[in-house]
């Protein structure tokens, strides 16, 4: 509990740090009025919209009234949208989250047998072709990849469409296009896009996690008890490894919707990121900042989740450290 | 028994003078035929944009030679002007190949810049933290952890929203991506050895602290920190190309390898593939012989390794 | 018909340093009831041995050579799953380090009920229960809690205890035991020692127990096998070898045990190592550590009366060289 309730301060504290940062980062630099402002608007006119704005108080107030307005949960409006820009960001969540989501579970369902396989039979052929594609999905920029991917699947072959989320479907109360045929076809590429490089990762973690478990004397042990081949690695070896793709996964969740920015530019998926990219080429600041805090938070969400998910998988990790 | 066993010690035939580290390291190197494979395509890009100028068929940013009639000719083919294009020609009937080579030299000029500048940095930084200790190094560490804790796409895109575009501006933004892994390898390199006896001895010989710090610490913590350099110039590179192909990061008029693949995107849809592709290409041959050679050095320079 | 008869058993690993003659023609063999103890130096090929009885050497090692009878049925180089129903089930193997032999993530538990299930068919309830009683058998106070904790939360002793009670869950006809109490403590050790012969005596279950420390099992095995380099060069009753070794290698381990009726003696010892694996001496391997090397050594050695060494019969008898 102790421990809950310290990583909680210490969130509280980075956001608090990183909303400092990242306001006075915008504050001091750009500025809205010469976009915002129609350049033919008379003197008054324009004066009249700072103050409106709020833009003419010094830095100081500026910043405390945005963080009491951001406690309220209120970011501002675009100056894009006129819209509530928290709102804006959160209408789009869902198609980012379900992107990073089938990304994730491409990566852990495709690398944990690869890598295990690469890592139970190494220097066989299949492996030392796992690994070769695992060094090009390291390398390969993901930018790039996307554009392949679009020429090859889409247009050469016409399996998938271009671009678009596709119809979304509604499951349980949740609202997804996972759910829908069609959204599947959608998802598949850009999701395989923002797979690949963790895919790589996956497989290496698991590769070199399989090669140092298998060497342990409770493999051994496990085998002298006559446990069938497919129990050992399944249960045993699977367990054992899981761990450290646990952490990368938790991680690199973070990353994921980071990088979602380029694939969903790329597929036009209307997520998160495509509006981050719009905003920042359209100097819309209140939407800039709402969406640098969120991810503050889903960063540290994150983090939490995953030493909570640590204890589960590995009994020796207690998150007190008191108890046992 | 013991006489013999001393005389043949010092006999100067039973010592060989000790090889200097650098031949080791070459000798090393060699024996990876993927290795010299990435040293050679590297070399070898380098030359081509370097000498892009001299050597491409076309100054592809002077407007002069360019010729709308040309536009998105398919590799091979040869143009209105008399020029084969063997790579094809984009929207406004340029030259990819020179194009590509043009590029290069822009992608290589700012990974290496900012490559260099981040090093630099970090490493000062990261020594001074190792070296000192105490609150010095609680403060860089804090800031490295956090910085770190940040998706340098994302870091790199707040500050590009904050600066615009532009060259200097993405260099900077490298820079500031960069610095924290050049520091935090710095500082653990530094701290181990520190602890070793030639800092000892120069610090009993009463040695200032800057001679100390850059004159024997530094040498010695080098090794790993090129190995991450190198690795680092790719990802910088990369980086860069991604900014500028979502259009944050270097302005039309300098146009990288990533905003050549931008601007071939729109064409991939009705398949003229090649100006998105080719460029595509180059820039990950360029990444590729980077790893290839950062990982043997890696291999070459770690410690455990030598035989 | 003896329970395990090993004879002329090659074990060898096939590295790019070349090929390891880690086990090069060893004969033993053990009936039921009975304690054969394997003594060696490490790399002596004794710990391979009995990996090799369970069919499990990994690659590049490889059984090359030599019969392994189990029961009256050869069992070297049998199919995979076919060893595999012996494992665990007639045959079961204690390993050294009771640190490492049970996996960390599972819990006791399930690791013992899926050792069960590995070879028979036995509602859950039931196999549960059997687990419970095993570890009660052992020595483990209050089984019912202990059953539902890891690994980690067991002391050394008492998680070699868990692995012996997953030993005898199948009720084996033997059970090879590898340096079961060298990680452990001194008491922990005599009581280990103890658990185990009274449950060979009540199960009337064959135990080879390898070891490189004889005061071990000086009084607890019924015979012993001394194993020097890759090969056998002594066996005899473990009464026969302490008051008379033969082979001059068994006469340095027992001349290097401290004992009573020498106390403030100098402790002998054995000069130089073992020679290395890939090139052995082609004659007698304890030839250049022996005190009693002559030219004749230099050919190869049989095992003659139990004994591989020419000499055995010229050299002084052992209370003399005591003395």
């Amino acid at each position: 509990m102790v421990y809950v309730i310290r990583r909680l301060l210490q969130a509280v504290f980075l956001a608090l740090v990183m909303s400092f940062l990242v306001f006075t980062g915008i504050f001091a630099v750009g500025n809205p009025v010469d976009i915002l402002i129609d350049p033919e608007a008379t003197q008054a006119e324009r004066v009249r919209l700072i103050a409106q704005l709020g833009l003419d108080r010094p830095f100081h107030e500026q910043y405390l009234i945005f963080l009491g307005n951001v406690l309220q949960g209120d970011f501002g409006n675009s100056f894009v949208y006129n819209r509530p820009a928290l709102g804006l960001i959160l209408e789009r969540m869902p198609a980012t989250l379900e992107l990073a989501f089938a990304a994730i579970v491409i990566a852990v369902v495709l690398g944990i047998p690869l890598g295990m396989y690469a890592g139970l039979r190494p220097g066989s052929a299949g492996s030392q072709a796992v690994m070769a594609g695992s060094i090009l999905g390291f390398s390969v920029p993901n930018f790039w990849q996307a554009i392949m991917l679009i020429m090859i699947f889409a247009v050469m072959l016409g399996w998938f469409p271009v671009s678009g989320r596709g119809q979304v479907g509604e499951f349980f109360g949740v609202r997804s296009s996972l759910f829908t045929l069609n959204g599947l076809q959608h998802i598949a590429l850009p999701a395989i896009n923002l797979a690949i490089g963790h895919l790589a990762l996956v497989i290496r973690l698991a590769r070199s996690g399989t090669q140092e478990v298998k060497a342990q004397d409770f493999i051994r042990f496990a085998r002298a008890k006559g446990l069938h081949e497919s129990r050992i690695v399944l249960v045993h070896l699977l367990r054992n490894i899981l761990i450290p793709i646990v952490t990368l996964v938790g991680m690199s969740f973070g990353g994921l919707i980071a990088f979602a920015v380029v694939t969903e530019s790329i597929f036009a998926w209307p997520g998160m990121g495509k509006l981050i990219i719009d905003s920042i080429r359209q100097l819309d600041r209140p939407v800039v900042v709402a969406y640098l805090i969120v991810i503050v938070v889903i960063f540290i969400i994150l983090n939490l989740l995953v030493d909570l998910l640590y204890s589960l998988i590995d009994p020796r990790i207690r998150l007190d450290g008191a108890k046992q | 028994m013991s006489e013999t066993a001393i005389s043949a010690a010092a006999s100067p035939d039973v010592t060989p003078p000790p090889e200097r580290p650098v031949w080791r390291i070459i000798r090393d190197f060699r024996k990876s035929p993927l290795a010299l494979f990435g040293l050679a395509l590297l070399v070898v890009i380098i030359a081509a944009a370097f000498l892009a100028p001299w050597i491409t068929p076309q100054n592809p940013y002077d407007l002069r030679s360019l010729n709308i009639m040309d536009s998105r000719l398919a590799p091979g083919e040869v143009g209105f002007s008399g020029i084969s294009f063997w790579l094809g020609t984009d929207g406004q009937g340029r030259d990819m190949f020179s194009a590509i080579l043009f590029g290069l030299r822009i992608s290589l000029m700012v990974g290496l810049i900012a490559c260099t500048a981040a090093l630099i940095i970090g490493l000062t930084l990261g020594l001074i933290a190792a070296y000192f200790g105490g609150r010095i190094d609680t403060i860089v560490m804090r800031l490295v952890d956090l910085h770190l804790s940040f998706p340098p796409i994302l870091v790199a895109l707040i500050l590009l929203a904050i600066l615009g575009r532009g060259l200097e501006n993405i260099i900077f933004a490298l820079i500031i991506v960069q610095w924290a892994t050049f520091a935090r390898m710095a500082r653990a390199t530094a701290l181990s050895e520190r602890g070793r006896e030639y800092v000892e001895a120069a610090q009993s010989l009463g040695l200032s602290q800057t001679r100390i710090l850059f004159g024997h610490l530094l040498p010695n913590c080098l090794p790993p920190l090129m190995v991450l350099y190198t690795v680092e110039i790719a990802s910088a590179i990369a980086l860069e190309a991604t900014l500028s192909f979502l259009g944050v990061g270097l302005p039309a008029t300098q146009p990288s390898l990533g905003l050549l693949i931008a601007n071939g995107f729109q064409f991939v849809l009705s398949g003229q593939y090649w100006i998105s592709v080719f460029p595509g290409i180059a820039l990950l041959l360029l990444i590729v012989a980077i790893n290839l050679v950062g990982d043997r050095l890696r291999d070459v320079l770690n410690p455990r390794n030598i035989t | 018909m003896s329970l395990l008869e090993i004879d002329n058993l090659q074990t060898h690993f096939f590295t790019s340093g070349g090929v390891v003659k880690a086990v090069d023609g060893v004969s033993y063999h053990v009936n039921r009831g009975e304690v054969l103890a394997v003594v060696g130096e490490s790399g002596s090929g004794k710990s391979v041995t009995g990996l090799s009885v369970m069919g499990l050497i990994d690659a590049p090692g490889r059984v090359v050579g030599g019969s392994i009878r189990f029961d009256g049925r050869e069992i070297a180089n049998l199919p995979s799953h076919e060893m595999r129903q012996l494992r665990g089930a007639r045959i079961a193997m204690i390993f050294q380090d009771p640190m490492m032999t049970l996996n960390p993530v599972l819990r006791v538990d399930t690791q013992m009920v899926e050792t069960i299930h590995a070879h028979r068919d036995m509602p859950k309830q039931e196999a549960w229960a059997l687990c419970r009683d095993t570890l009660g058998r052992v020595g483990i106070p209050a089984p019912d809690e202990r059953m539902c904790a890891y690994p980690h939360q067991f002391s050394g002793g008492m998680r070699q205890r868990v692995a012996i009670a997953i030993a005898l869950l199948n009720k084996p006809d033997l059970i090879i035991a590898d340096e079961p109490t060298t990680a452990l403590d001194v008491t922990i050790q005599a009581q280990i020692l103890h658990l185990m012969q009274g449950l060979v005596e009540e199960d009337g279950t064959g135990l080879v127990w390898i070891t490189h420390d004889l005061s071990v099992v000086a009084g607890f095995a019924d015979r012993v096998a001394v194993m020097y380099a890759g090969e056998i060069v002594e066996q005899a009753t473990t009464d026969g070898l302490i008051e008379a070794p033969q082979h001059p290698y068994s006469r340095g381990l027992i001349g290097s045990v401290p004992s009573r009726n020498r106390r403030g003696a100098r402790l002998a010892q054995i000069p130089g190592g073992a020679p290395p694996a890939v090139n052995r001496p082609v004659g007698c391997r304890f030839a250049p550590r022996c005190a009693y090397r002559m030219e004749g050594c230099a050919a190869p050695q049989v095992l003659r009366d139990n004994v591989r060494c020419w000499r055995a019969a010229d050299l002084p008898a052992f209370e003399e060289v005591l003395a």
